[in-house]
């Protein structure tokens, strides 16, 4: 599971992406290679270009130039083996459909044109309410969810996809403490089951708890790597420019070789 | 209060226009159930004012086969529908404006053509408000294949209008055509609006899009239960529209569209969920 992979072994293989709007590019020459069975967080400021890399990988957005492998599979080939779940103000929680509805969703693809989903699907999407632990939730209107019950949903949804690499758009995005736990539980189990989990993170002080590879993107890929190896303070600074907080205070469990120089750090990192 | 219900009924044509009344209120009804939640208001009158020129073309041609005036109007209101859906691909121009490009163009070709004529007010004003006691027997026979054909879209392609509907990236995570439903779904409101002209109008036939299923969004959770209920009060509107208009004697689509409005005003004021008063008096119930 480590960085000496054959090529053919990669869960994802991001190759000279470059994506642009408008003429301006968003994303500039970025490879990531991502092996199986690792959870993967993508880093960076504002703007960075994280939505756009999930976007352009998911065939979302056209791409300038590039490739995508999914297990060495051009994307197209592979979509069966690709969930996603999209930053939670992606859709309109206000639409007249329920808990249990949003999660068979996902079996859509597998139901096939014209048929309905019946009782297997509704089994398979119970079975993952159960899992995020809203299941009693189920039939409830979405309208009447809290922020962490809508992503939770929006996980269900991509359980039941039953893919094998994931993309998780800022999950962890104004969700509670028990949410947040319950949403890394999830991911380590999806790990266990050698799943891939993608996630565009934002808090850098849980990136060492919660990860075990990091991407720093700021529209070029500025390190990719075990945590160990490219989550240091050099790469951080190199993603976030002179704006980086936060980092030093994350723990006191930080391994010291690759927090050489969090002494500067720690000083903005306490004031946040 | 027998003789209320019955007399009417004693013409031929008004039990035509009941008919139709009620077939083009089930089916704007739950084809407005997309154009609510989807926030398609603006589409749904523009796509009504872009079938003129095809209604006007048929005008005066002064062909007067029955059919005519609805497969002109289904004519240009597919274009139209196509248009818009083709201009706002992919961002390249917001739909609403797309929508308002393709809808003036129209309408001005519409007013065009129609003040070539010389009974031009006449026209301009069925074609406006309506003329549902003109609606024939075969009318009402194409009514039923073209609206049949939308209910058979929605029913048959249920799952699939709901992702596209609730979430346009996941219908493409899934493979599924988005761009191609989207288009086809435009197609079916343009069918719906077409059909609906007849009976209500240009100038009102977004309303029987719009009323009822918003009606219908206060005591629905789920959309195909919006939908049954949008039909339900799209058929009472129409044909109990039409008694109203016949009592009052005042204009059948008037009727129809004021008719639907009470009912929206009763259920925004007094429905158990988001009801104005019930939220007033802080007794919301949350359906669970
Ligand atoms: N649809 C779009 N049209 C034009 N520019 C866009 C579009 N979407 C994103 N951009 C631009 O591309 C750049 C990258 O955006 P992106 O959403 O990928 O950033 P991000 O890293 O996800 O940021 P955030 O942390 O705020 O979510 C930004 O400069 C943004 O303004
Ligand atoms: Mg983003």
């Amino acid at each position: 599971m480590t960085e000496q992979g054959k090529s053919c072994n990669w869960a994802l293989e991001i190759n000279d992406l470059t994506v642009a709007y408008n003429s301006k590019p968003a994303l500039w020459d970025v490879d990531l290679r991502v092996p199986e069975g690792v959870l993967l967080a993508i880093v960076g400021p504002n703007g960075a270009g994280k939505s756009t890399l999930i976007k352009a990988t998911l065939d979302l957005i056209p791409r300038a130039a590039g490739s995508i492998r999914i297990y060495g599979k051009p994307y197209r080939q592979a979509r069966n083996l690709v969930g996603y779940v999209p930053q939670r103000g992606s859709v309109d929680w206000d639409f007249p459909t329920s808990v249990l509805d949003v999660t068979m969703m996902g079996l859509y693809g597998k139901i096939g044109w014209f048929k309905r989903p019946g009782k297997k699907e509704r089994e398979l999407a119970m079975s993952a309410l159960e899992q995020v632990g809203i299941a009693h939730l189920a039939h409830r209107q979405i309208s009447q969810l809290s922020g962490g019950q809508q992503q939770r949903t929006f996980l269900a949804r991509a359980l039941v996809q039953d893919a094998q690499v994931y993309f998780m758009d800022e999950p962890f995005a104004a969700v509670d403490a028990v949410t947040e736990r319950a949403i890394v539980n999830i991911l380590k189990e999806l790990r266990e089951r050698g799943k891939t989990v993608i996630v565009v993170h934002h808090d850098l002080q849980t990136v060492r708890d919660y990860f075990d590879w990091v991407a720093l993107l700021n529209v070029e890929m500025v390190a990719v790597g075990t945590v160990y190896e490219a989550f240091t303070n050099d790469n951080l600074r190199k993603t976030y420019g002179g704006r980086i907080a936060g980092i030093g205070a994350a723990s006191g469990a930080i391994d010291v070789t690759s927090t050489r120089d969090s002494a500067e750090y720690a000083e903005v990192g306490d004031a946040v | 209060m027998q003789q209320l219900f019955l007399d009417p009924l004693r013409f031929e044509f008004m039990q035509r226009a009941m008919l139709a009344a009620m077939l083009v209120g089930i089916i704007s009804g739950v084809m407005g159930t997309y154009v609510v939640t989807r926030g398609m208001a603006f589409f749904g009158d523009a796509l009504a004012h872009s079938v003129l020129p095809g209604v006007a073309a048929v005008f005066i041609t002064g062909n007067t086969a029955p059919g005519a005036l609805l497969l002109g109007g289904l004519v240009a209101g597919v274009l139209s529908a196509l248009g818009i859906g083709i201009l706002s691909q992919g961002r390249r121009l917001g739909e609403d404006t797309a929508i308002g490009i393709v809808f003036a163009g129209m309408l001005a070709l519409g007013i065009a053509l129609i003040s070539s004529t010389r009974s031009y007010a006449v026209d301009l004003a069925h074609i406006l408000i309506g003329n549902i006691q003109a609606v024939q027997g075969e009318d009402i026979v194409l009514m039923l294949i073209a609206g049949g054909a939308v209910l058979l879209f929605v029913v048959a392609l249920y799952k699939e209008l709901l992702v596209i509907s609730f979430d346009p990236t996941l219908a493409k995570n899934l493979h599924l055509p988005a761009e191609g439903l989207r288009l086809a779904l435009l197609v079916a409101l343009a069918v719906t609006v077409v059909i609906g002209v007849q009976v209500a109008g240009v100038a009102l036939v977004s309303a029987l899009l719009v009323t009822p299923a918003a009606t219908a969004r206060f005591f629905a959770k789920r959309l195909h239960v919006m939908m049954i209920v949008a039909a339900f009060l799209g058929a009472l509107s129409g044909v109990g529209g039409m008694y109203l208009s016949w009592h009052l004697s005042i204009a059948p689509s008037a009727a129809i569209v004021l008719l639907a409005t009470g009912l929206f005003i009763l259920a925004f004021l007094f429905s158990p969920r988001g009801g104005f008063i019930p939220s007033l008096l802080g007794r919301n119930s949350d359906i669970v």
